[in-house]
């Protein structure tokens, strides 16, 4: 059914961090890799080769500016997946009951063979967390690597989501947002996780953590005072020279 | 979004059919033989046709059965049982005025209710939609429910009905378009609430996450047709609504009705059109579009 759940017994979800995340995509690519060849069907490309590429991904990398009042503009890179909510809207739209979320630990997922691709969920989503697939025609979306987490084939450290194992520089996190007393739970308190358009009201389990303050570098540089390249105070022969050039026909003043 | 011709067909002509539908089933001195066979074959055509291709977008229509099962929580299952309800009372409601003369009411009433019950569910399915704030509306179900009706009337041949239920619908337009267009804005959503990155400052999409277009920017972020946007209001106005009502204003023959309901059909292909190019999908924010 495509009711949701009222309750899971785990929330399995991601937990981002913004602060260290440099955008180097290798999410992107671990993420197409590992899902093209295992649940479901293969994400497509279409005219990969050509000037107008397109094709399926379970997750993606933006960049935003961020330009503070009074401070240099900051460079955020901003992986987005799904991010498996609570109250999924996704979900009950679906009228064939493909979609659904699992009651055991609340992984959002497609059943392929009832999807009937009509596209409804993918409108549902405020996140754009879903694809419909341009050959297999059947709606795709990240299962929080469903198909790892439990493979007791796999050892040990691998059973995590392929995004997080890939993740070079430790931005991605996995664990149950619903243990108070879970690592990823304890990541969020501490650094203040927030939610993406918490007033859609999809309550996601997905977390995001802010980029830390930036520092403010110390002056340590005893000589750069000395080696101030333009004069202020307009004294000696620089100030002569300004007053000079700006005396000329034309001259800026 | 992407105004995908299958979805415009579909919501014109199964609501001008159900409309119709609503009318015949009301009908104290329906008509009856030939009379009913034309209007009833007017009807299913349309209803029929418009629900036919409203499967063309589907991925895998040959599943399309599975549709039904969900009707406690997908507005899109619950259409698709008020529709074939709707359309098998109907045919028995209709057979009893073609082939008997007699007419059963009580199929008549009931199916007058699955014909506003079908076009109220389609109407929902955009309505309930919070990512596009402006569908996200009481205008929605009150547009949807006001054209059908109207055109309905004006298919049957009810002018006064016709006229008022136009007007109606024409006031309805006028008064989505002005909230609509500010929707989005009103919505709270934005791209700082997006990203959660608006406490640092103004947030700006830097770079998308790739080179190429895809599905989510094909599908939610239609800019193409905006900028006509007012030129193809005014053409709506005056196709959908004037015409018809000046034309049931100065009285109609077999000839001038024809005009009117062609005018209204343009008219409303127009709108819905503009239904679809003209709503934002909140998603479009991540890409610094709207």
């Amino acid at each position: 059914m495509t009711t949701l759940p009222t309750s899971t017994d785990k929330k399995l979800g991601l937990v981002i961090d913004l602060d260290t995340c440099v955008g180097c995509h290798a999410c992107v690519v671990s993420c197409k890799g590992w899902n093209t060849e295992n649940y479901g069907a293969p994400l497509s490309d279409q005219n990969a080769y050509s000037g107008a590429a397109s094709g399926t991904f379970l997750n993606r990398v933006h960049s935003y500016e961020v330009q503070p009042a009074d401070k240099a503009a900051q460079l955020i890179h901003f992986p987005k997946s799904c991010l498996h909510c609570e109250d999924a809207p996704c979900v009950t739209v679906c009228p064939t009951g493909a979609s659904y979320k699992r009651v055991e630990d609340g992984i959002v997922l497609v059943n392929e063979k009832d999807c009937i691709g009509c596209g409804l969920c993918a409108w549902a989503c405020p996140y754009g967390a879903r694809e419909l697939d341009a050959e297999e025609k059947v709606m795709k979306k990240c299962t929080l690597c469903v198909d790892r987490i439990y493979n007791t084939n796999l050892p040990e450290e691998d059973r995590q989501p392929a995004c997080v194992r890939t993740c070079p520089a430790g931005a991605r996190h996995f664990g149950d947002l619903g243990d108070p007393d879970s690592d990823v739970s304890q990541l969020v308190a501490e650094r203040g996780g927030f939610d993406l358009m918490p007033e859609q009201g999809t309550k996601p389990v997905n977390k995001y953590l802010p980029p830390r303050p930036k520092d403010v570098e110390p002056e340590f540089d005893i000589l750069a005072p000395y080696l101030e390249p333009i004069a202020t105070d307009g004294k000696g022969f620089v100030g002569w020279l300004d007053k000079a050039l700006s005396a000329l026909p034309g001259g800026a003043k | 979004m992407h105004p995908a011709p299958s979805v415009i067909i579909f919501t014109t002509f199964s609501g001008l059919g159900f409309g119709l539908l609503f009318w015949l089933g009301l009908d104290t001195t329906a008509p009856t033989g030939w009379v009913a066979f034309v209007f009833f074959a007017i009807a299913y055509l349309m209803a029929v046709g418009g629900l036919i291709a409203s499967t063309f977008h589907l991925g895998h229509p040959e599943r399309a059965l599975k549709a039904f099962s969900q009707w406690r929580s997908s507005w899109l299952s619950r259409e698709g049982i008020a529709a074939v309800f709707t359309l098998l009372i109907m045919a028995l409601y209709g057979a009893g005025l073609v082939f008997f003369g007699a007419q059963w009411s009580i199929l008549g009433w009931l199916g007058a209710l699955g014909a506003l019950a079908t076009v109220f569910t389609t109407s929902m399915i955009y309505t309930q939609l919070k990512t596009i704030p402006r569908w996200n509306h009481w205008t929605t179900p009150a547009l949807f429910l006001t054209l059908s009706l109207g055109g309905g009337a004006l298919l049957s041949g009810r002018v006064t009905l016709a006229m008022l239920l136009l007007l109606a619908a024409a006031a309805v337009q006028i008064a989505a378009w002005y909230f609509g267009d500010s929707r989005l804005k009103d919505s709270g959503t934005s791209l700082a609430s997006a990203t959660g990155l608006g406490g640092i400052g103004e947030v700006r999409a830097f770079e998308p996450p790739h080179t190429g277009t895809n599905y989510l920017l094909k599908e939610f972020v239609h800019v193409v047709g905006r900028k006509h946007a007012t030129q193809l209001r005014l053409i709506t106005l005056l196709l959908a609504f004037a015409v018809p009502i000046a034309i049931l204003l100065l009285g109609v023959n077999h000839v001038t009705a024809l005009l009117a309901v062609v005018s209204h059909i343009a008219g409303v292909l127009c709108l819905r059109w503009l239904f679809f190019a003209q709503a934002e999908h909140v998603v479009g924010l991540y890409y610094g579009k709207r």
